[in-house]
């Protein structure tokens, strides 16, 4: 037998495309957030909140990805913001290459916040980095408050905790504190909001973190 | 599941290491995968074996070794070994502490069959 030594990171190819696109990100001064959540935790409502509060003041583009479908994108062109939507087609993540790819067709002049919506799945899309320079999770009050113990490794990749669907905590088996608490379990240093995309609780005040992270 | 992606990124680097030649004598590949990776260990072993049937690294297969969660605590400098991903020290409960493994995700080992060498 003889053994060759590699040493080799598995994603060491999105690792690099990922430092181009956090490269061309630097160059244009754009804020760029990874947006992951399950499916159906609210990630493209708060998406739309998000642009109706900056209401055109911050030049935001968007980044749709699904594994089928270009709904969301029609639902941000709404807004009349520049929109690129990924179709996976059965991939359960963004990776670089397929952002690298959709940037060609997203015009960047002038932006300056680039919002990436990744395919709804808690677990692939926390190993591939994208260049963001956060990662922002979405966790919803209907899905109970044990998610961050079931799926560490997303809440330990995230800057930003949103816990979305507040105003249905009187109807659903959620503890806020019990969620916010094994969220900080995982990750300490998380920020976390509370927000309603019904009631708008919180928008303001997630839009304004936004807002003070923008590179000026 | 993208295991399957995974599995094609794991053979890309077999391809790159080994010459062309001397894949078919590839028997084991050796991998580093930390508890939260993020992938499922059982599913990459299925994945590999059905990504290199009818392949000349049919005869390879996966040796991964698992490499536990493990934090270190800044204020106490203790280490603590976990497998749910609490980053909070569990002796001191200082929150400053350090992820020291558990995210590895690399190749790090071909072994291959040397039978065939000196054959003409």
């Amino acid at each position: 037998m003889s053994i060759v030594t590699v040493e080799r990171k598995v994603l060491e190819k999105n690792d690099e495309i990922a430092r181009r696109n956090r490269a061309l990100f630097s160059s244009k001064n754009l804020f760029v957030i990874n947006l992951v959540s399950s499916p159906g935790s609210g990630k493209t409502s708060i998406l739309e909140q998000t642009l109706e509060y900056f209401d055109h003041r911050v030049p935001v583009a968007v980044i749709e990805g699904d594994v089928q479908t270009d709904f969301d994108a029609q639902r941000i062109a709404r807004y009349k913001t520049p929109v690129v939507q990924i179709v996976t087609n059965g991939g359960c993540h963004l990776d670089a290459k397929l952002v690298e790819d959709a940037l060609r067709s997203l015009p960047l002049e002038g932006i300056r916040l680039l919002i990436i919506e990744n395919v709804g799945n808690l677990v692939c899309p926390s190993g591939y980095d994208l260049g963001e320079a956060v990662k922002v999770v979405v966790a919803s009050t209907t899905e109970g408050d044990d998610k961050p113990l079931k799926y560490p490794a997303m809440f330990q990749h995230a800057s930003v905790l949103l816990i979305n669907k507040i105003d249905l905590l009187p109807y659903v088996n959620c503890n806020l504190n019990a969620l916010k608490a094994n969220a900080l379990k995982i990750n300490p240093t998380l920020q976390v909001f509370e927000t309603s995309c019904t009631t708008k609780a919180g928008i303001a005040q997630w839009c304004s973190w936004l807002e003070a992270n923008l590179h000026t | 599941m993208h295991e399957l992606s995974i599995a094609q990124n794991v053979l890309d680097i077999v391809r790159q290491s080994v010459p062309e030649s001397e894949l078919q004598d590839v028997r084991t590949i050796r991998m580093k995968v930390g508890m939260l990776s993020g992938v499922v260990a059982d599913s990459l072993e299925f994945c590999i074996s059905a990504v290199v049937a009818g392949t000349s690294l049919s005869g390879a297969k996966l040796d991964i070794e698992l490499v536990p969660f493990r934090i270190r605590c800044r204020a106490c400098e203790r280490e603590f070994a976990n497998d749910i991903g609490y980053v909070i020290c569990p002796e001191c409960g200082g929150v400053e502490t350090t992820i020291v493994s558990g995210r590895e995700l690399q190749v790090t080992e071909i072994e291959l069959d040397d039978h065939q060498k000196g054959r003409p």
